[in-house]
């Protein structure tokens, strides 16, 4: 059973960009109320897509430089990158169905 | 196929689903609560709540709902983090309820399922939405700092969003299509006393600028349409909201704008067994308190029901 790594701006390259199967990121902060909403469903995602998808997390309060060089100018925001590429990008909470849903095309 | 009946259902995660919770719980009835991905509601986007009953110094919003939901717990309500997906309320109680696909029964039914904030209905604004046009002031005022920011709206959330954007803009333009205020007292005086906030009255924001972000807005004049542009780094919606009640058309019976029709001042809709509390029956005051007022009306409302019908069964 896979959880979400927690991911800073120190370790991104390597764990993010260089990492052999897609990553699902959670950009999200502590004073952010929705935010709360989403982690529990990414837990479950971490879970049951353990091996196919990596699940990570970055406060953006402590690392504002990777937040700043992808634009994240709300949260929480949802990036999944592959092979070190931006593929995809949520913007807002969502229900588990409806996360799975979006991200069916990646794993 | 052995198939469990809930006695008391309640769909919804604020204040109003968690009194409910809190009274069915003490009630006995050990209500289940469908918490739905917006767990917590609109109290999960602001800070500091003032206008609460028992806290004299404010108490954030999250942690207002935190507390809510242990105190409901401790009576045994079972707040669970799933959608809704469906509701039959055809058959009568028992009604039945879809819930990660799988049909759940519930004998009678509270909806709590709260308000959705509005949007202006823009194609740029959604196409910026994330890139600086945001609904929650509280989540995404820190990616502003020291830029320019326009809020849209005239009422007590368009006044906290602007006040609390204070904090990290450098400006912060309100936008409002009338020449006054919607706004409690407080909060316009609070408001017109910052220093960093101007108004912009009788004006509609009609289209949002920018390529990978927002560079400006294209306002228009209500009384003679001229439109002119406004530079700024983001947009932040706060014209008010919409029930939610898409699950429940067809079900219930709605008023024109999605509100659910209740029998003043009792919380019962047009179904038996079915009962609704908050801001999706509330096109009047949509307070917290006044939500947590009604979602104790409603959990009574349920057990005094569900008395009634094993009294004629019996």
């Amino acid at each position: 059973m896979s959880q979400p790594v927690t991911v800073t701006d120190g370790d991104w390259d390597e764990e993010v960009l260089q990492s052999d199967v897609p990553v699902l990121v959670d950009f999200w902060a502590e004073w952010c109320g929705p935010c709360r909403q989403v982690h529990p469903v990414l837990e479950e995602i971490a879970a049951e897509k353990s091996g196919d998808l990596k699940v990570a997390k970055l406060n953006v309060d402590e690392n504002p430089e990777t937040a700043r060089s992808y634009k994240v100018m709300s949260i929480p925001t949802l990036m999944v990158f592959q092979k070190g590429r931006e593929q995809k990008r949520i913007v807002g909470a969502r229900g588990k169905g409806q996360l799975l849903g979006e991200l069916s095309d990646i794993a | 196929m052995s198939q469990t009946t809930e006695t008391v259902a309640i769909i919804g995660s604020g204040p109003a689903a968690l009194s409910a919770a809190l009274y069915a719980a003490r009630a006995d009835l050990q209500p289940v609560v469908y918490e739905g991905r917006e767990a917590g509601g609109q109290l999960m986007l602001t800070t500091d709540v003032e206008n609460y009953p028992g806290f004299p110094e404010g108490i954030l919003g999250p942690q207002l709902i935190s507390e809510m939901r242990k105190q409901a717990e401790r009576f045994g309500a079972r707040p669970i983090s799933a959608d809704v997906e469906s509701v039959d309320f055809t058959q009568g109680s028992p009604f039945s309820l879809t819930v990660r696909g799988e049909e759940i029964a519930a004998q009678a039914v509270i909806i709590s399922t709260g308000a959705t904030a509005r949007w202006l209905g823009l194609d740029n604004e959604q196409r910026l939405l994330g890139r600086g046009v945001s609904s929650c002031a509280t989540c995404d005022g820190f990616f502003f700092r020291d830029k320019e920011l326009v809020v849209v709206g005239g009422g007590d959330s368009a006044m906290e969003e602007a006040t609390f954007l204070t904090k990290f803009a450098s400006k912060v333009t309100v936008v409002h299509r009338r020449k006054e205020l919607r706004a409690s007292k407080i909060m316009q005086d609070r408001a017109f006393a910052n220093d960093k906030i101007e108004f912009e009255w009788n004006a509609q924001v009609v289209d949002v600028l920018g390529e990978d972000s927002v560079e400006g807005v294209v306002l228009a004049d209500t009384e003679t349409d001229q439109q002119r542009t406004l530079r700024t780094d983001g947009l932040f919606v706060a014209i008010g909201h919409d029930p939610t009640t898409s699950l429940f058309s067809g079900q219930i019976e709605l008023d024109e704008q999605g509100y659910i029709l209740v029998d003043e001042p009792r919380t019962h809709t047009n179904v038996p067994g079915v009962f609704a509390a908050g801001d999706v029956v509330d096109t009047i005051y949509r307070q917290a308190v006044t939500a947590a007022g009604t979602g104790a009306r409603a959990a009574i409302d349920a057990e005094r029901w569900l008395e009634e019908q094993a009294v004629a069964a019996s």
